[in-house]
């Protein structure tokens, strides 16, 4: 049986006084991929984000553990260095500091440190794979990037930190499609026994390239229902009508 | 007269306590007598007593600057004007409190440098490294020495230009320094010589180096060019709470001069320096200008275009972190055609630290097809911390382009978590977005100078200095 990586219950998050997720239940075990949907404004990034530690989001409610750790007690880099990893949905630059310094700074404060020239070496691999330019090395995170090079700076963080768990939110919206192939076909190279990844989107099209076990849909700040992958395609299909109608109906 | 030699107790901040340094030392405070005893003492020529007095009276007449920062602190009645070692400084380096130690060991300055700074050795070990130096510079005519030795050995250029970018009534601190002056560097760079090493002020072997008034003059002659750095990132532990510096520039038709300065003062000192340089024709100026430390620093190295086509860079950064005051800016004078500014100035307060960015842009009517280009950033620490821009622009020619930018920001919330959410703990976070905010300056300087100054940012943030 293999072990849960995170393990949410009854998850209760307020922001700026507003209550926002009103009882969260979701598991993901070792090395899963899991989809989470949802109507816009259902509370999915507010998930994300209070699961990673920000401190704007105060959990007034329930438990989320990670490999077994609470995880609600500790700050942001705490649980980053426990093995969670969250692609932002809108990545924040940080004017003045080079892709290469923040990646070596991530690197050691998670004891990941490597010596210099593997370290160049796997920047360039990881940076061929997603087809990011050698240009970008010494480009300041995430400043005047456009927004789909935001979303591949993000993977190759991930290619380089490799976490054991990784919330993607909407990493694969605003990508062409190329984009888009290159994308997930980085994430497919990273998922395993040892990486699962939790990926909030709006589109089917990515989970027809990630293949998730599970798909799950937030509506009104709680996991309603949670299906196979034929959910996915059902939402693409039907829109989210019928599934909260059922779910609705379910509650009352 | 004033001049006493005798054991002196030199009461040191910082620990330096009960040492008994043999020197000659002016009476404390002011007085046409202590003038004329430094000049007697240095034996120099009869004009530059003249010019020592004239510039006492212009110190005594003038008043205070209020408008600037907070000098009320100042008492020049309390300060000794000239003191000067008689014989080696026997202090030890087991007489180093171990807080300073401590902090040389964390900025990883090298042991002989370490020594020097702290007053233990008046000789700086890489005398050798020096010496090949000097004469690689003597070969191309470049003269480099102090101030006191230029006025000594190459009186009659020495001369012509000093106090010729500066008159001794410019300002209030600029008068007193023309008077009690001691120390600096004078450089001369003939026609055409290029200096590709960096002169460093701390190659000269002298103990004046970190006086308190000192003097440097730099001439770089048609079609030269030069960098002279100054100071270094190490804390300059003073017992002296005025440390007031002159320094003129002259670059000739076509030259091209970059003076680096960064400078950590420790925090009693008010540091009030007017730097001026003059651009001839086509020469470029550049001042690369770091300040942290200091209870109060008030310093705006400035330009004069005088010639067409001439150009200004002044890139400067300031650190304020508590209880301290950095009131830094810049001049740009435009007085021929075709000439062309840019400032750049990045700020940072901490805690009731206190940045102000004081700039001043003037075209004169003959200036036309003049380009300036002001950009100021502040970055605020704390909800405390505070930061004023004070731009003043004399513009009286149409036929200018002009852009000014200026921004204040706090350190967001929002890219500490993201660096915080890649691992990084929140201080080292926070101490990468300052580091990244003074990145375009620490660009500008020498790999090993770039190196202390993020280790010196990194101490100052957790507050173990300044
Ligand atoms: N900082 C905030 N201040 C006020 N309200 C907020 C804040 N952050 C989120 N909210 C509110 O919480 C709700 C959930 O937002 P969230 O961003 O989690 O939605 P989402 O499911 O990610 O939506 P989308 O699909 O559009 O990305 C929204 O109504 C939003 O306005
Ligand atoms: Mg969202």
């Amino acid at each position: 049986m293999t072990q849960a990586v995170l393990s949410i219950s009854g998850l209760h998050a307020a922001v700026e006084g507003k209550e926002i997720l009103k009882g969260v239940d979701l598991e993901v075990k070792q090395g899963e991929i899991h989809a989470l949907m949802g109507p816009n404004g259902s509370g999915k990034s507010t998930l994300a984000y209070t699961l990673m530690g920000h401190p704007k989001y105060v959990v007034t409610g329930g438990s989320a553990t990670f490999g077994g750790t609470d995880l609600l007690p500790l700050t942001a880099d705490a649980r980053a260095r426990l093995g969670l990893f969250l692609c932002f949905q809108y990545p924040t630059a940080i004017p003045g500091v080079s892709t290469v310094n923040f990646l070596r700074a991530a690197l050691r404060a998670q004891g990941k440190e490597m010596p210099a020239r593997e370290f160049l070496n796997r920047l360039s691999t990881e940076m061929k794979e997603l087809k990011i330019d050698e240009s970008f090395r010494s480009r300041y995170i995430n400043d005047g990037f456009s927004g789909g090079e935001k979303k591949r700076m993000e993977i190759l963080q991930l290619a380089m930190l490799r976490p054991k768990l990784a919330i993607l939110d909407e990493t694969d919206s605003g990508l062409d499609v190329d984009a888009l192939r290159t994308v997930a076909d980085g994430v497919m190279r990273l998922c395993g026994p040892d990486m699962g990844v939790l990926v909030i989107t709006h589109y089917p099209r990515i989970l027809e390239h990630l293949h998730p076990d599970r798909v799950h849909v937030l509506h009104d700040g709680r996991v309603v229902t949670s299906g196979g992958a034929d959910l996915a395609r059902q939402i693409e299909r039907e829109g989210y009508e019928p599934i909260l109608g059922t779910a609705a109906a379910a509650t009352a | 007269m004033a001049i006493q030699a005798k054991e002196l107790t030199k009461d040191y901040k910082y620990g330096f306590s009960d040492i008994d340094v043999s020197v000659f030392r002016t009476a404390k405070g002011l007085s046409p007598e202590v003038v004329a005893s430094i000049s007697q003492h240095k034996n120099e020529p009869e004009w530059m007593l003249k010019f020592r007095l004239k510039a006492l009276d212009h110190f005594r007449k003038r008043p205070m600057p209020n408008w600037g920062a907070d000098l009320s602190g100042l008492d020049f009645e309390n300060i000794y004007y000239y003191v000067k070692p008689v014989e080696e400084m026997s202090r030890s380096w087991d007489d180093v409190p171990d807080s300073i130690k401590q902090t040389f060991d964390r900025l990883g300055i090298p042991q002989a440098e370490r020594k020097f700074l702290a007053g233990v050795s008046a000789q700086y070990d890489s005398e050798v490294v020096y010496h090949s130096i000097r004469e690689d510079l003597e070969k191309q005519g470049v003269l480099f020495s102090d101030c006191d030795t230029g006025l000594r050995e190459h009186e009659e250029l020495f001369r012509k230009y000093f106090g010729t970018v500066i008159p001794p009534n410019d300002n209030k601190f600029a008068a007193l320094n023309s008077a009690v002056w001691s120390g600096g560097s004078f450089v001369y760079v003939p026609k055409g010589v290029k200096v590709d090493i960096p002169l460093q002020a701390y190659f000269r072997i002298n103990s004046d180096n970190m006086g308190q008034f000192e003097r440097t003059l730099i001439i770089a002659d048609e079609g030269s060019s030069v960098h002279y750095i100054e100071g270094c990132t190490a804390p300059n532990y003073s017992s002296d709470s005025l440390h007031s510096a002159v320094v003129e520039l002259v670059a000739h038709k076509g030259a091209k001069i970059r003076y680096t300065t960064i400078q950590n003062w420790s925090d009693n000192v008010y540091n009030l320096v007017t730097k001026r340089a003059i651009a001839n024709e086509n020469a470029t100026v550049e001042w690369i200008d770091g300040n942290l430390g200091s209870k109060v620093t008030m310093k705006y190295p400035s330009v004069y275009l005088m010639g067409e086509g001439a150009h200004a860079e002044v890139m400067s950064a300031a650190f304020a972190g508590n209880g301290q005051h950095q009131d830094a800016g810049s001049k740009a004078i435009h007085v021929a055609p075709n000439t062309t500014s840019n400032i750049v100035s990045r700020s940072i307060s901490k805690g009731t630290g206190r940045t102000s960015y004081r700039g001043h842009i003037k075209v004169l009517p003959k200036a036309h097809n003049v380009k300036v280009s002001v950009r100021c950033d502040a970055l605020l620490l704390d909800e405390e911390s505070r930061s004023d821009t004070y731009p003043y622009m004399d513009i009286d020619n149409p036929d200018v382009t002009i852009g000014h930018e200026a921004s204040v920001s706090k350190v967001g919330e929002d890219q500490i978590f993201y660096l915080t959410s890649r691992g990084i703990p929140e201080q080292d976070a926070t101490a990468l977005i300052v580091n990244g905010f003074f990145e375009p300056f620490v660009k500008e300087l020498p790999m090993e100078y770039a190196v202390e100054l993020n280790r010196l940012l990194a101490l100052s943030m957790e507050g173990a200095i300044g």
